[in-house]
């Protein structure tokens, strides 16, 4: 169990605001952070690694990290850290990445295995993508077993199908090692599909903290939201229509004269739909 | 012709150099470590005081060392009295002013070495339960392997290069204060420009060698750590 109780004054890029956070945190509890950047995410990670000062307490099952008096070095706090840059030790191949955090020669060929980065394991940091860079900065922290997991956006770098399985690995990981985990990420289906709980920070503050299930679907359970840009408005006599752009798809969309008078090209906007039913295709072919 | 050349000012200049860079490795690499790291208001004092000997014309900081490690001064008289160890007129007075002389060229590239390295990667070490001696010695150090030649190179060329300080406080004792820059002075003001000529020559070419040595080297590291 951790509990945690700290302020701390910051300089964001937004102004001088007070980072606060009160809360427990259970003992193989998966947290997703989220919020938008200045919001005090990686400061909060920061904190209970040690690696900067705030006022207040943190109690780690019963070991005193931090209070008035006294702060507990990140050396002895027995915990796993991601940064978001990877940091790896560039003077270093990646089995002796691993290796220096813990000489269990067994774990780091398994977590290398797992993160399909055996073949590389002789090579050196600046020889790899940043996915791969990434990989192995995970793998560097889930080396000591750490009791608590500290993640700094940890699988931004990576494609989709890589990042599902390092997702699961996490997963498997966490909960093998009887791991707690805090991750900051901003990626909604992560935060559902590997988070137990999910905090919103904003200027410092804590204004959301649920089960990402609570909170994802909270307000608009059955209803798909998709951000478009309009392209063009086209004039068709007895109606308009409007070509947005959706990612990579364009659609055309009727709209009356007055919904036409409010919409200029190159304006964002939010499609709403109401109640999906499911249309599988097979033979559909994505271009 | 001059009677046979003698290499001796040579010798003793290299060895003058060598022994000052080792020290001040020592001296500089925990000054470096404090200032790249500190947050501290004096810091800027600090800095201000180790870059000094940078503009202090030679023979002002001569004069103070010379003062203050002579007989008259406490600091003289107690290595005198205690270890019986002459430290003006000798080698070891050399060694103590090289020391003061160069320690900006040893600090500032430490300095900078270390102020570049990602501050992540440090902070990894120590995450991961390293003290910050093992941080220093197998994270920090062994990446900024550029800036470690040019500290030791740059301490070690401006060394041998040293004159005014070393006049003052070394004199010229042939094979114990006679440095290769002292013995060329020497040479021209008995006009013997043939030895002063050689003399020269060997200075300005191993000053070329050495320097040309560590950008060879430094573009090298570029080139395959793109750093």
């Amino acid at each position: 169990m951790i509990d945690i109780n700290i302020t701390k004054a910051l300089h964001g890029a937004h102004g001088a605001m007070e980072l606060h956070l009160n809360t427990t945190i259970q003992q193989g509890e998966f947290v997703a952070l989220t919020g938008k950047s200045g919001s005090g995410k990686t400061t909060l990670l920061r904190i209970l690694a040690g690696l900067e000062k705030a006022e207040g307490k943190l109690l780690v099952e019963e070991t005193l990290w931090l209070d008035a008096q006294y702060i507990c070095p990140p050396q002895q706090r027995e915990i796993g850290f991601v940064f978001q840059d990877y940091a790896l030790f560039e003077n270093m191949t990646i089995e002796q990445n691993l290796l220096f955090v813990a000489k269990d020669k067994t774990l780091a060929q398994h977590l290398l295995e797992v993160t399909e980065l055996s073949s590389m394991k002789n090579r050196y940091p600046k020889a790899l993508s940043g996915g791969q860079k990434q990989r192995v900065a995970l793998c560097r922290a889930l080396m000591k077993k750490p009791k608590l997991l500290l993640l700094d956006e940890p699988f931004s770098a990576l494609d989709g199908a890589m990042r599902e399985k390092l997702q699961k690995e996490l997963l498997t990981l966490h909960k093998e090692f009887h791991t707690t985990t805090i991750m900051v990420t901003h990626n909604k289906s992560e935060m559902y599909q590997l988070a137990s709980r999910l905090i919103v920070l904003e200027n410092g503050k804590v204004v959301q903290d649920a089960t990402p299930q609570e909170l994802l679907f909270a307000q608009e359970k059955d209803k798909l939201k998709l951000h478009g840009k309009v392209v063009e408005i086209v004039n068709k006599q007895e109606h308009y229509s409007a070509i947005i752009a959706l990612g990579q798809q364009l659609v055309e969309i009727t709209l009356t004269h007055q919904e036409a008078q409010n919409l200029t090209p190159s304006q964002e906007i939010i499609l709403q739909a109401g109640t999906l039913h499911l249309n599988l295709n097979e033979s559909d072919t994505i271009f | 012709m001059q009677e046979s050349l003698n290499f001796t000012p040579f010798l003793l200049s290299f060895k003058l150099a060598s022994i000052t860079a080792i020290i001040l490795f020592a001296i500089s690499l925990p000054l470096a470590w404090y200032l790249a790291h500190t947050r501290s208001k004096y810091k800027p004092f600090i800095e201000a005081l180790t870059a000094l000997p940078i503009v202090l014309p030679p023979s002002v900081l001569g004069f103070y060392i010379l003062y203050a490690l002579s007989y008259n001064s406490p600091i003289g008289a107690f290595f005198e009295e205690y270890f019986g160890i002459k430290l003006v007129f000798s080698f070891t007075g050399l060694v103590v002013a090289s020391c003061f002389y160069s320690l900006p060229f040893m600090v500032q590239p430490l300095q900078n070495g270390f102020e570049s390295l990602n501050k992540h990667m440090i902070e990894a070490s120590y995450i991961a339960g390293k003290s910050t001696l093992q941080t220093l010695f197998q994270v920090a150090l062994p990446n900024m392997k550029p800036a470690l030649l040019s500290a030791f190179i740059i301490t070690f060329a401006h060394t041998v290069g040293e004159f005014g300080v070393v006049l003052m406080v070394g004199g010229s004792i042939p094979g114990e204060t006679k440095v290769a820059s002292v013995a060329i002075y020497e040479m021209v003001e008995i006009m013997d420009y043939t030895t002063a000529h050689i003399y020269s020559a060997i200075m300005l070419i191993i000053s070329f060698v050495v320097l040309l040595s560590v950008y060879l080297f430094n573009a090298h590291h570029t080139r395959r750590f793109g750093l």
